[in-house]
């Protein structure tokens, strides 16, 4: 198993007290698996995320990665933002370029790899751009390169399309759908939108409303190139709505 | 808006001119009370001539970046220590609230007594006053760093170090810059006080030689070229500030 949650769990002090934000959670996770994480807000699945990361310990259980614990963030694990988190200050190459620069690769060879990988997001002609000068869309293309381009086996994906409009939004999944079949990354994404896990997922883990734990979890068996307008993803789609519904109404109540 | 600040310019150097000639002409006060622009330009000219303008110009830039060199080093280590280090802000946050209302002036007469009248005065003068405000304003901006830009860098692998020169300090660089400007304007500004008290050269040192030997156009004179030096200097740092920040105003193309 490429990664394994061992009974992690987590909680919060809220005015003095634990506050629990998620229950025990296993799960592993296959090489070059896609995992969607979906569920109601604040239901944990960010913070599950955030202690796979290592930005955030959990206060019981453990991550393994390849048999290693986690014990903080790490080159194996990239991570992309809803909000971006660009380096501002940087052009797109310098963006994309960062963790080669803390590798210590030649100009040359960095320079090389991040035209790549800007190439393969499409973003080729904005290198010497600074991200004040891009889209939402064109941001998150950059960090997703930047991403990729430090070369980490697994990539963590929190809600990356969230802030994004719809049609964009559509264009993002296929291009990350057509960028997984060439790259072959384990992948675990955050999502509340159902037919964003159903396009992305080869499984998608669905968690309770506050404090979460695993509800469902359903296996995707679809083709790699996946049609929205499908009977059978319509009825993934359908099936899992159902679930995820009976959670919010929950958070109603 | 160049057009109606050029026209301010232009309406208090008339007013002057046309206070200060109409009093030599009527002698409603004494005309030397009130120096004309011509007296003014006199005495300038007559101490470019023998050179003793240079002389205290440079002096007192000396004095300044000295002092100001000092200060700036120690407020950006010490800003950035305490910005990253909890329990240090802790205990040097009362230390500096208590000392920073005291008029840095008050001091002065100290800073006599323990380094003599020489140069090392002055620039300790200097470096004690423009200290704490670029102290309080660098860690301010260290602190107000997003985590975000943090978490995404050690996930790029990161290390302390790595985090401090590739992170840290080009996202406070702006507050940084504008901290140091600060305190270059306020060691411009004090500097005067310090050279007015036992100094035998600087621009203080002029302007109270004229205020001695009852010479007000040199007052005027030293003030003027105090009040240009200062604009120079301001205009000089805001310059590099922009070229150094170019990616925040960088525009679409």
């Amino acid at each position: 198993m490429k990664i394994r949650v061992q009974g992690v769990a987590r909680s919060f002090r809220v005015e003095g007290r634990e506050a629990p934000a998620l229950l025990p959670i296993d799960l592993d996770v296959a090489a070059r698996e896609v995992i969607c994480l979906l569920g109601p807000s604040g239901c944990g699945k960010s913070t599950l995320l955030n202690i796979v990361a290592g930005f955030l310990q959990p206060t019981a259980g453990r991550v393994l990665v390849d048999d290693a614990p986690v014990t903080g963030p790490g080159a194996d694990r990239g991570v992309v933002f809803q909000e971006y988190v660009l380096f501002p200050w940087l052009t797109v190459q310098g963006n994309v370029e960062f963790g080669l620069v803390l590798k210590g690769l030649a100009a040359g060879e960095r320079r090389d790899i991040a035209r790549r990988y800007l190439e393969l997001v499409g973003l080729g002609p904005h290198a010497e751009k600074y991200p004040v000068q891009l889209s939402g869309g064109m941001k998150q293309r950059v960090a997703i390169a930047r991403a990729l381009a430090n070369s980490p086996s697994i990539i963590l994906m929190d809600e990356p399309f969230g802030a994004l409009d719809a049609q964009t939004r559509e264009v993002l999944q296929e291009e990350l759908s057509r960028i997984q079949r060439v790259e072959h990354k384990t992948i675990l994404f955050v999502t509340h939108s159902i037919r964003e896990a159903v396009y992305l997922a080869d499984r998608v883990v669905v968690l309770t409303k506050a404090p979460g734990r695993i509800k469902d979890v359903f296996a995707i068996k679809l083709p790699e190139v996946r049609d929205r307008f499908a009977t059978e993803f319509t009825r993934y789609e359908s099936e899992i709505t159902r679930v995820v519904k009976e959670e919010v109404a929950q958070v109603h109540q | 808006m160049k057009g109606v600040r050029a026209l301010a310019l232009v309406a208090v150097l008339l007013s002057w001119a046309v206070v200060t000639y109409g009093n030599a002409r009527l002698e409603v006060v004494n005309p030397v009370l009130l120096p004309t622009p011509t007296d003014v330009a006199k005495v300038f000219a007559d101490s470019v001539r023998d050179g003793t303008l240079v002389r205290h110009i440079l002096t007192s830039l000396v004095r300044v970046a000295e002092g100001f060199g000092i200060a700036a080093v120690l407020a950006v280590g010490l800003g950035l220590l305490a910005a990253m280090c909890g329990p240090l802000r802790l205990m040097l946050e009362p230390v500096i609230e208590f000392v920073r209302p005291i008029p840095p002036l008050a001091f002065l007469p100290m800073f006599l007594v323990w380094f003599g009248l020489g140069e090392a005065s002055k620039v300790a003068f200097i470096a004690y006053t423009t200290f704490f405000p670029m102290f309080v304003g660098i860690a301010a901006s260290v602190l107000r760093v997003d985590v975000m830009l943090l978490r995404a860098a050690a996930s790029l692998g990161a290390q302390r170090v790595d985090l401090i020169r590739r992170v840290v300090l080009p996202a406070a660089f702006p507050g940084i810059i504008v901290a140091l400007r600060v305190g270059f304007g306020l060691a411009l500004f004090v500097i005067v006080g310090a050279e007015f008290m036992g100094a035998d050269a600087g621009l203080g040192h002029l302007i109270m030689e004229g205020r001695t030997f009852f010479n007000p156009a040199q007052i005027v004179m030293g003030a003027l070229v105090l009040g240009l030096l200062g604009s120079l200097v301001n205009a000089l740092l805001v310059a590099a500030e922009r070229r150094a920040l170019r990616w925040r105003t960088a525009q679409s193309a």
